[in-house]
Order: structure tokens, then sequence, then C-alpha cells
């Protein structure tokens, strides 16, 4: 049980957040030929693109209305309508998703209202599904923008359907999910005979793969006849609290009913998934599932010997600082946690604080840490306290691959369990002489940055090893 | 104090630039920011600008008062290096909320900035307006001012809100930040007729120590750089400065010629690109100074270093010549860059089949097609669509452009190097050009691109009529 605190700080040093309108342009990168654009000024949209080139190493669509002083005051109408057009003779995507920003937001724009008179005016963009989202940049943060994107896409193309296609199941994963973690997911669902849909589906879009062609609009990802047959599923499994809100819109539009997981990292976790995907089946969980657990059962065994004890600082959004921070938890690391947005799953958090706030919060706090986890701005933290630092979510820009880490499932339960433990067990002190001597100046002196923490454990992390062996 | 409307009718102004001057009333007064297209535009705002221009400032403190999305979602993105201070790869912003859109962040501004100061103490603050709060009326200059008074430290005010236009609009008033409220606040603890300031270097990868050591050796002082790897006290007194160049195109030619005007320091427009520039450039500086009272046996030093590091750098260049003869360059860059870097690729033996002029002037179009024939390929603005079908047409063997595009090269399956501004390897000064050379090189006969662009055994099964399998095994 945690309590949630906010910083009391006029000024954010070192920014954990990003804002929501990129988080929102992320979501429209997971619907198939897509173009996302921001309504604001054209610096929100390339600073986007930047952060997502550098993230993803890919190619990244993404427009803007490209507002001016002038065009701000006047109102975005004529922004918005050129935006359409010229996009639509252009590109023509099937889909224009557009999210508002902090500007047109401060100035009131009715955006919804503008899309209409354009749509009068211009009979000829009739076959291209426009979808706005507001999200202005001074509330909220980037997994909130993801999520009411979610929501408009819904609210916008899904319908219900009389027709039920018996295997299908919809899936709706939070922002902090990976390429790699869909992939996954897609292929321990279809082990049950089910066939998923997710919304939105960056694992076709950004996943690093080689297309045959040039495209400018997004490659890959949910199709518009997906969209549209939402309602001819069985189920709608939503991934990560955030994603409640879209469930229950979907629930309430298709009657589709839902089932949410809050994470799928741990053991546990997904035990619970796997429970469910196999009474939805029908079917028995398959052996090779089977087999994963014992492996995770396993890995986690193993791994538990480094982990335990250990003072972990992450600093993530709240689904991921869910997902990530339990499973720590699990694993007998004691946390500092620091958020960028309000969720109920805070509270829940296994530590006594939650703070939303930034990365200076987080390096005060957790200065005595053994390990830092958080996106790639925490690697000026890392460097000054000599911290050694995973990368998790985004931007990961000074590191490859970030879009193909896998972290849920068995699978990458165990992968994690092992970078974890690896970590600690490169970290481990060798005993010198000096080690056990009782004089306080001589311990001190011998621990080059006492910033690990480990000192006092020391003694006892030096026999695991060997406890280990003789079992395995 | 001039507003800000004022202040951008006044760099549009700008007489040092020649690509004004050329243009009629009317069309001045619109400024060189082109009219966006919505729907297809791309690029940074001013307050990006600004950053790029002024962030090089290493131990002062960069303060962006806005919504998180101006700085959450940039800071620590640019290359600019540092000898000493790491303040300036700190993010601080004032991420105001909704309550603050509503009763306005004044408050909050002047809040941040004694928090800032009370923590880190630097020099001074840079605070920087975006367009959120540039909307609601928050007043920078105001809050800046009587911080200044408050805590007895300089807080500059950089007015340059990302919706009054691009990039380029924004290095120009970062200029107007520093002229108005840096620049001559300071005195050096002493001069030397060696004196110079070098402007619009933002120290990219280091660049400007590619540089620096043979200005050492000819014992030219940089006074001040504005702004790589500078010191706020540096800025703040390079007004007594003997001589300036001014680098990058016109990114900051109102400072240089402002500085010209105001303190009477002469400057030239110059570029460390190239070797050519590059012997020009100190050239230049070492004629400025002896012209402003320097002994005149610098210049014949400076021949002497020129005619040294010259040999140096075509020797080492010539051994690429072979493997690089006839290689197709299509070379997507702004600017004045573009010339600078063709000579020295044409030196190394390669052809370049096509060069962007986007940013470029008139004048810089006329040395590209001095450089490369009157039927150079200048090519306005190029769509990435295009750029694809000349690599996968084989029509280039290499790109070489800014990190944006590099997809398009790589998705094509074509070599490409990063020669903007977030590129990891320093391109400056004679070493810099080799360096460049060097790496195209590399990137040509990397063993990776015989690799990837080898179908899989099953693809060619089917274009061969389904019958290679035993044809794979004999090979
Ligand atoms: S365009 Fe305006 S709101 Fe957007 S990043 Fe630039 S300054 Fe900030």
């Amino acid at each position: 049980m945690a309590t949630v605190v906010t910083n009391h700080k006029s000024c954010a040093v070192n920014p954990l957040k990003m804002s929501q309108p990129i988080g929102a342009a992320l979501a429209f990168m997971g619907l198939g030929n897509c173009l996302p654009t921001l309504h604001g000024s054209q610096g929100c949209t390339s600073f986007g693109l930047v952060l997502f080139v550098r993230h993803f190493r890919e190619m990244i669509p993404m427009q803007t209305t490209a507002m001016s002083e002038v065009t701000t005051i006047l109102g975005g109408l004529d922004n918005i309508e050129q935006t359409i057009v010229n996009i639509w003779n252009r590109n023509q995507p099937e889909i224009l998703g557009i999210a508002s920003t902090g500007l047109t937001e401060t100035k009131g724009d009715d955006v919804e209202a503008y899309i209409k008179l354009v749509r009068q005016k211009h009979p000829e963009i009739d076959g291209m599904t426009i979808i706005y989202v507001s999200t202005p940049d001074y509330v909220g943060a980037f997994q909130d923008g993801w999520a009411k994107a979610v929501v408009r896409i819904i609210q916008e193309t899904a319908t219900s359907c009389t027709i039920k296609q018996p295997t299908r199941v919809n899936v709706l994963p939070g922002a902090y999910l990976t390429a790699g973690d869909l992939t996954e997911i897609r292929d321990i669902i279809e082990m049950f005979g089910l066939n998923p849909v997710f919304l939105p589906d960056i694992s076709g879009s950004l996943d690093g793969h080689i297309p045959e062609n040039f495209t400018p609009t997004t490659l890959g990802g949910t199709s518009i006849e997906q969209l549209r047959t939402m309602g001819s599923a069985r189920s709608t499994i939503a991934i990560g609290e955030q994603m409640r809100d879209a469930a229950m819109e979907m629930e309430k539009i298709t009657s589709v009913p839902f089932q949410l997981f809050d994470r799928l990292t741990g053991l546990e976790a997904n035990d619970l998934f796997l429970q469910y995907l196999s009474e939805l089946s029908g079917k028995p969980v398959p052996m090779k599932l089977r087999r994963q657990r014992s492996q995770l059962q396993d890995a986690m065994l193993d791994a538990h010997f480094f982990t335990g004890g250990k003072k972990v600082a992450i600093g993530a959004e709240p689904d991921m600082l869910w997902s990530i921070g339990s499973f720590l938890s699990e694993m007998g690391c004691e946390l500092v946690a620091v958020t960028t947005t309000q969720s109920p799953l805070l509270e829940k958090l296994p530590v006594e604080e939650v703070l939303i706030g930034d990365l200076e919060d987080l390096e005060t706090r957790g200065a005595d840490c053994d390990l830092l986890m958080t996106h790639s701005h925490g690697r000026q933290m890392s460097e000054r306290l000599n911290m050694p630092f995973i990368r998790i979510g985004i931007p990961t820009f000074d590191r490859l691959g970030a879009a193909h880490k896998v972290m849920v499932g068995y699978r990458g339960t165990r992968d994690l369990a092992f970078e974890l433990a690896n970590i600690f067990f490169s970290h481990e002190h060798e005993a010198t002489p000096e080690s056990w001597v009782q004089n306080d100046q001589t311990s001190a002196s011998t621990c080059a940055s006492e910033s690990c923490g480990s000192c006092s454990s020391q003694p006892i992390q030096n026999e695991q090893p060997v406890v280990q062996v003789a079992f395995s | 104090m001039a507003s800000l409307s004022e202040k951008v009718q006044d760099v549009f102004n700008e007489p040092g630039c020649e690509k004004n001057q050329s243009k009629g009333d009317k069309e001045r007064k619109k400024g060189c920011t082109k009219q966006l297209t919505p729907g297809a535009a791309a690029g940074g705002c001013a307050f990006d600008g600004a950053k790029i221009a002024l962030q090089p400032i290493t131990d002062v403190a960069h303060l962006v008062h806005g919504p998180i999305a101006c700085e959450g979602n940039s800071w620590d993105n640019r290359g600019a290096k540092s000898s000493g201070s790491r303040l300036y790869r700190t993010g601080f912003t004032t991420d105001i909320n909704e309550l603050d859109v509503v009763y306005g962040g004044e408050k909050r501004l002047f809040k941040s900035i004694k928090e800032v100061i009370a923590k880190y103490d630097p020099p001074a603050v840079f605070v920087y307006q975006t367009c959120v709060t540039a909307l609601i009326g928050d007043d920078i200059e105001a809050v800046c001012k009587k911080a200044t008074e408050k805590f007895g430290k300089p807080i500059i005010p950089v007015n340059a809100p990302g919706f009054v236009g691009a990039k380029n609009l924004g290095n120009k008033l970062a200029g107007e930040a520093l002229l108005e409220h840096v620049i001559g606040t300071e005195e050096p603890e002493f001069t030397t007729p060696y004196d110079i300031n070098i402007i619009g270097e933002y120290n990219l990868a280091g660049e400007l120590w590619q540089v620096k050591p043979l200005l050492d050796e000819l014992g030219i002082r940089i006074l001040a750089c504005i702004s790589g790897d500078a010191k706020y006290h540096e800025v703040a007194s390079s007004h007594r400065a003997k001589a300036a160049m001014m680098v990058c195109s016109k990114a900051m030619i109102n400072v240089a010629r402002k500085m010209e005007e105001r303190y009477g320091i002469p400057f030239f427009e110059g570029s460390f690109y190239g070797i050519g520039d590059m012997s020009d450039s100190l050239r230049q500086i070492a004629k400025l100074l002896m012209q402003q009272g320097a002994p005149g046996e610098l210049l014949a030093r400076t021949e002497q270093v020129i005619a040294r590091e010259e040999k140096k750098a075509w020797d080492a260049i010539n051994q690429y010549r072979t493997r690089l003869q006839g290689k197709r360059v299509l070379l997507i860059t702004g600017g004045v860059k573009s010339w600078s870097v063709v000579s020295a690729l044409q030196e190394g033996g390669m052809e370049v089949v096509g060069t962007s002029v986007k940013k470029s002037t008139e004048e810089d179009k006329e040395k590209i097609k001095e450089i490369m024939g009157e039927d150079a390929h200048m090519i306005d603005d190029m769509r990435p669509r295009d750029m694809y079908a000349m690599l996968k047409e084989a029509k280039a063997d290499i790109m070489l452009s800014g990190g944006r595009s590099q997809f398009v090269a790589l998705k094509a399956k074509m070599p490409w190097l990063d020669i903007n501004q977030e590129r990891h390897h320093a391109y400056a000064g004679y070493v810099g050009m080799v360096e460049l050379v060097k790496r195209i090189e590399q990137a040509l006969y990397h063993p990776v691109w015989q690799q990837v662009r080898k179908p899989a055994p099953w693809e060619t099964a089917i274009e061969n009529g389904g019958n290679s399998t035993s044809e794979a095994a004999a090979a």
C-alpha cells in the first residue's frame, strides 16, 4: 500500500514525463495506412518525430497543421482544412489521426466542428476516416494520450456485429508494451487456437522490418477492416490499467465483454492470463507454455539469491511501473518509485510512497540504490551515481533493439529475471581481507562507492553461488 | 524594449543577409520563413532553433517555460559537447499545468528560477518562452527583470516561442537575446591582439576541437565561441574580441553584424567544412587580426600551417581515391555546407549526383554550379519517396543526409552517412574531412551490404523456376 504524493517543486528538473499528444500519435502509428497529425505548431511534431526516430530507428510518419501565431489567434479552421486536403491529395491515407496540443487547446479550437465543416465542403475525402482526440500538453502524460486516442478510435470505428467470429479476440495493449511484447502476446493467444486482433498494433508498423516499398503513411498496424469488425469478437482483452476506459467503451458500443489484465510480467500474472485464455477457448494450457512456466520458476529460483534485498530506483509511467515494479518486489527487491501521472494502480504498489515527479527526484531519493530502471534520460543519473542502469520504456535512444525487448509472458519474465540477476551478479563485491574488519573507518575505505548499498549483505551473498551450484 | 513582433521584423530586415537584400520590400517583410504547408511541413520551431543556438553555453541553466511538450519531449537530445560544466544537459522546465494556463504561469516561472539558483547556482539562467505561455500572455521579460534584481544574477529572457516561425528565426532571436542581455556585460581578465570570436559554431560532436589546436598553434585565442563549449563569462565579455568568424550559413548573422556595428569587430563568413574552406577561414582570420593591429608575421605563419595541413590531408584522402573513384553520392543537406563538402568528395574521386539546395541562397547555388558544372543536379525539395527511388534504382551509391532521412537509404539497403546535427562523428577542419572520406569508404565497402542484399534462397528458387536447392548446395 503506497501513499501517492506529488512533488512540490515549481520547476521540473530532468523530466521523466512526456506529453499527451505524442502518446496519441504513437497510438495512431499502430493503425494501418494512417497518418498521425498534431494540431499545433510545427515544433511539437518535429520534437515528437525526432524522439520516435531515435527510439524506433524507423521512418516515422507524422504531420502537423503548422499553426502560427496568427492562425492560432484567428482559430485553426483554415489550417485543419488545408491539412486534411493536402494530406488527402498527397498521401491518401485511409485514416487521418489528429491530436490537439497545448497551443490549440488554450485557444479552444473546436476541431470536431471544423472537421464537420471540412467534410461538407470536400466530399472527395469521404473515404478517409478522420479521428480527432483532445490531448492538451499541460494535462496528463504520454500514456494518457495513448489511452485517450484508443478510446476515440473505438468510438469512431467500432460497431456492434450480430455475426460473431468464435475465435476472434480483441486485444487493447497499453502504451508501454513493445512490438516484441505484442508479438509474444499474440503467439501465446494463438496457441489456444484464438485469433487476436490488436488495437493499436505497433508490432506490424514499428518492429524494425525491411518493407518492400517506401510509403509516407504507416505500414502494418490495425487495418480499418479489423477496426470495423471489433464487434464480432468473443472477448476484449485489455492489458494495462490505462486501457480500462477503452475496454469499457468497446463493451458499451459492441457489447463484447472485456477482461483487464493490469500486467503480464510475473509468474502469477501470467497464470491468470493463461487460465483465462484456457477458459475462453475451452482448451487446456499447451505443453509448450507449461514448460515455459517451469523454466520461469527455475529462473526465479536461480535469480532470487541475487535480487533479494536489493534496492531499485525505478522511474516509469504508472502501468509500466506497476508491471516491472510488482515483479521486482516479487523478486525480493525494495523500490524507490517515481512516476508521471495519476493512476488507480499507484496506491497498490508495494512501496511506502510513490512520487509523481521527475528524474531529479529519483536521483535524490534513489541515491543509495543498486540499480536504476528508467528511460534513456536516466543515463546522466547513472553516470553521476555510478549505478547500473537498465533502460526501459520510451525513449530508449542510446541502445539498439528497444522495440524487440520482451518483458511479458513466462519467457519475457524469465529473461527479465536473468537480466536483473546478472546485473547484481556482476556488481558483487569481491571479498578482501578487510571485508569483515570491524573498524568503521577501514570498512568505509575498502568500498569505493558505498552507493551500491550491498556492503552490509556482502558476506551472505558470497556464499550463495556455492549453494546454487550444489543444487543445480 | 522592442516587442517580439518588432524584433521579428528587425531580424527579417537583416542587411547582412544578401538573400534578404535581393528581395522586394513586401517579400522581405514576410521574412525568410517560408509559408508552411499544413499537412506537409517538417522542421523545428523557433524555440527549437533558439535552444539549439544557446544550449551549447555549458555552465548556465536553460529553463523552458511552458507545458511538458517543449522540454519533456526533447531534452538532452543535441550533440553539443562540453569541456567543463555539464549543467547545460540538465533539463529544466516549469511544466505548467491547467491552472497555470487559466491563471497565468509567471509566478511559477519566478519560483522556478529561485529553485534553480538555490539548487544549482549557475552564473546565469536562460529562460525560454514557448507557445502556450506566450499565448496566455506571460511576460517573461518582466519576470526575468524582476528575478535579476532579486537574485543578483543575470536571468536572460529568450523570447522565441515556437509559433513565431521556424528554427532559423529562432537562431536569430536567440542571437538578439545575447545582444540585448549578455554580450558586453562583463570584461575579460585580459586581452591579446589575437582574440577572436567564432559565431554560429555549436561544437557538435566536438568539432570545435578539431579546429582549436591549429588556432592554438598560431597563438590565436578564441575569446568566445558563440556558443559551442562556451561559458557564460566568455560570451558576456566577447565584445573585446579583435575579429570574428561567422560559421554555419546565416544562422547568427545578426550577432556578427551588430557586434561589428556596436563594438567595431569586423567579421567574415567562413566554414570549417572542406579543406579549401578551412584554409580560407584560417587565412581570413589572420588577415582580419592583422588589419586590427596584430603583427604582420601572422599570415606567413598561417600559410605555413595551411600548407602543412593541406598536404597531410590530401595525402590521406588520396589513399582512398582508388576505392572511391567514380562512386556516386546523393547529398541531402542544407545551406552552405553542401558546396564545401562537395569539393572534398570530388577530391576523393567521387561524383556528386545530386545535392539539395532547399536552404541554400542564390549565391550558394552559383557556387555549386561552379564546382559541379552547369548541369549540377540541384534538388529543391526532394520527397523521401523520390530519394528512395533514386537509391533503389542505383542512381546513387551512397546518401549523405540528416538523421531523419536515414531510413530512406537503409530501407533501400543502400549505404548512408549522417552529416547533420545529431551525428556522432566530427567532420570539421582538415582532420574532419579526412575522417569523412574514411567513413564514406567504410560505409561503401561494409560487408553488411552483401549480406542484406542477398535474397533468401527460397526467393531465388521462385525466380529461377523453383529448382535451386541443388544449385545452392553446389555453390
Ligand atoms: S511549437 Fe511551441 S509548443 Fe510546440 S515545441 Fe515548439 S515551442 Fe513548444
